[in-house]
């Protein structure tokens, strides 16, 4: 699969490899050194602060080597990740199925208006994330219509949408939908119509073409987006302190509130640790698994 | 491959396409019988890949019916045609390798067991070893096999070839032309094939059809259309041809007589296409053969004097370019099979050919200017 990472190296015409190796490491340099300033250091400095341990005063701590910290963390938090995992799994479910037919469209059928459609799609994020999801407060609240058209249809469980789960899952979803509908489009837009056409002229219908040539041409962009969307949604807490109530905190509440309330570092920075980790092993599977899947 | 199936006629009926006010295709009705190789030839921007994409069912006629047989498929959706397409861009799909190209419209159609349909039709193209290569890995004549061999081995009623050759060099082309013949010949598939390549439409069509700004101008074997142009596009886009404007002077029981600057000239009545008085005369270049001035010149042949510009040796032949009296510059070709000399820039010369040889064209509404003043386009 034509994964977002560049592959195949191995192919590089044989004088480039023959030359001295050290011209490389050189070339990489630039690159390493903003590895280094913008993740090494911040990452080395959390775990660090992730194992120190309290000198009694609130908010100081002492350098130690403190792995309790994280059995604390997972005794008190563990159930907190696995609903952020649900939460984001979900929103990433939703954000896909709203906007694929709209990255769909704006490929396809956008013409002259492709440039406009996408700043649209944009648009809301001009506006700050605390402020829009305040505003879906006022969407969703018990008084309001959208509250009422479903409890008129009697869907709603808890006769409410503010302060559940759906609530969060709405608000993570709507916050994150611009982040799946870029890379969608981009995968969609380099895709030739001409493909689309051959595949219907060898007898494949609409559904088939976009099961068969569409929806394998645009994994990148599927893998893309659900990733862009599904990391910064099971850090979010914003979404889960507005809109949702005490039974919907994220991992992201945990350690706000341990990091700004508690003052207890070194537990916030142990559930970022392993929530980092779980993240990166997550994403590997997945994009392991997307890369191998067969695509006929 | 299959035995010879019942193919059927390509009916076109009045068949137009418009792109807002602009005419891609105009009026176009024409039958291709089952099982032909048929060309269609001209230029770029012409209307050839429009065409081909209504009868694929790519494009909706404004105007028009398309039918296979009796069966009316103008309303029938791309994928239920019995018709494929080589596409002009290939088109090849770039997530699924050789083998998956190729097989992929029998999986649609779930036929079993391709495997050895698909490995057959690599072979076919000389690509089994490249069957589990992406497109991307193979060159451009390679990827044209593919995309000839992916739509071939569907066995459709109609095969649709839309430039399937203009990537390749002149050997592989060639290789390619006697291929595609001999699959047309072996399967008996209906082939209509695009191209802007006169030589190629000539050598591997049964029918010819001349192209221009959305119309057929004219339709034929190679050879029928060849000898006797109907119209100046034709004569011009379909070889060279040398042509005068002039008046019909008098007409015999089997010829006309055109009076052109001052000078006569008599074609036979079969090969004279002018309805009125004003009668371009055409002539093919290699009909044309070059004497000195005062040379004696045979029977019931034409001649024009003229000065030799031009002169350029190609090997099998020799193209000399002669000024006319009148400023026009004549093409005339010479198999190279005289031993002795030839003649050189600078010679006064006479241009002679057979009055059989010669065929008359509409000239209503043409200047002189028009006629003889174009380059041919070769
Ligand atoms: N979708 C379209 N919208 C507007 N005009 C079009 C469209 N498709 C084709 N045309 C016009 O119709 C005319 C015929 O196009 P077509 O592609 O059939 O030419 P062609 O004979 O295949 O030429 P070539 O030899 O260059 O491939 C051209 O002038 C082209 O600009
Ligand atoms: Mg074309």
């Amino acid at each position: 699969m034509p994964a977002l990472i560049p592959t195949s190296t191995s192919e590089a015409p044989p004088q480039v490899a023959a030359r001295k190796p050290r011209t490389g490491y050189l070339l990489l340099a630039p690159g390493m050194g903003w590895l280094a300033v913008f993740f090494a250091i911040p990452f080395v400095t959390l775990f660090i602060t992730s194992l120190q341990v309290p000198t009694g005063a609130s908010g100081v701590y002492a350098p130690g080597f403190d792995i309790a910290n994280y059995g604390e963390a997972l005794s008190q938090y563990g159930h907190l990740y696995i609903r952020s995992f649900i939460y984001a799994g979900l929103a990433t479910l939703f954000a896909l199925i709203i906007a694929y037919p709209l990255a769909y469209f704006i490929a396809f059928r956008g013409g002259q208006w492709k440039g406009l459609l996408l700043v649209l799609v944009i648009a809301p994020t001009f506006a700050s994330f605390l402020l829009r999801t305040y505003a879906w407060r006022t969407i969703l609240a018990d008084e309001g219509p959208v509250t009422g058209f479903f409890n008129a249809l009697g869907v709603l469980p808890e006769g409410r949408i503010l302060s559940t789960s759906i609530a969060v899952v709405a608000g993570l979803t709507y916050n994150f939908l611009p982040f799946m509908i870029l890379p969608l489009f981009a995968s969609l837009d380099k895709l030739d119509p001409r493909l689309i056409e051959a595949s219907n002229d060898l007898y494949a219908s609409p559904v088939t073409t976009f099961r068969k040539v569409v929806w394998p041409l645009s994994l990148p962009g599927v893998v893309a987006g659900t990733l862009l969307t599904f990391i910064p949604a099971s850090g979010d807490y914003i979404n889960a302190q507005l809109l949702g109530s005490i039974t919907t905190r994220m991992i992201g509440s945990a350690i706000q509130v341990n990091f700004i309330q508690f003052r207890d570092y070194p537990i916030a920075s142990a559930l970022s640790v392993m929530l980092m980790f779980i993240i990166l092993i997550v994403v590997s599977i997945y994009i392991r698994r997307s890369g191998t899947e067969d695509l006929v | 491959m299959v035995e010879s199936r019942k193919v059927e006629d390509l009916h076109l009926r009045n068949l137009t396409k418009r792109f807002g006010d602009f005419v891609a295709v105009d009026d176009l009705t024409l039958t291709i019988p089952a099982g032909s190789f048929f060309a269609l030839l001209g230029p770029s921007g012409c209307g050839k890949t429009t065409t081909l994409r209504m009868v694929a069912g790519l494009e909706d006629p404004s105007e028009g019916s398309i039918s296979i047989g009796e069966q009316d498929v103008t309303g029938l959706r791309a994928f239920k045609r019995p018709v494929n397409t080589v596409f002009q861009s290939y088109a090849l799909f770039p997530h699924l390798d050789i083998f998956e190209n190729v097989a992929f419209g029998l999986r649609r159609r779930g036929v079993k067991d391709i495997k050895p349909a698909v490995e057959a039709m690599l072979e076919l193209v000389e690509l089994t070893p490249m069957a589990r290569r992406k497109p991307k890995q193979l060159s451009g004549g390679q990827q044209q096999r593919v995309a000839v061999a992916r739509a071939l081995i569907n066995e459709p009623e109609v095969l649709l070839l839309d430039e399937p050759l203009g990537a390749l060099d002149l050997k592989l082309r060639r290789q390619m032309q006697i291929e595609l013949k001999r699959i047309q010949m072996e399967v008996g598939t209906t082939f209509v094939h695009v191209t802007h390549d006169q030589e190629e439409a000539m050598t591997m069509a049964d029918t010819v059809a001349v192209m221009n700004e959305g119309r057929i101008e004219q339709m034929g074997a190679p050879a029928d259309i060849y000898e006797l142009p109907e119209t100046v596009f034709v004569a011009r886009f379909l070889g060279q041809s040398n042509l005068f404007a002039g008046r019909r002077e008098s007409s015999g029981s089997d010829s006309v007589t055109v009076a052109a600057h001052g000078q006569q000239f008599t074609i036979p009545n079969s090969r004279n296409n002018a309805p009125g008085g004003d009668v371009i005369v055409g002539v093919r270049p290699e009909k044309m053969t070059i004497v000195d001035a005062g040379d004696p010149i045979p029977d019931a042949h034409d001649r024009i004097a003229g000065r030799v510009v031009d002169v350029s040796y190609t090997g099998v032949s020799t193209q000399y370019l002669v000024k006319t009296s009148w400023g026009e510059e004549i093409s005339v070709f010479e198999q190279n099979d005289v031993v002795g000399d030839q003649s050189a820039v600078g010679d006064s010369v006479e241009v002679h050919w057979a009055r059989d040889h010669a065929f008359g064209l509409d000239g209503t509404g043409t200047s002189a200017d028009d006629v003889e003043s174009a380059m041919p386009v070769v």
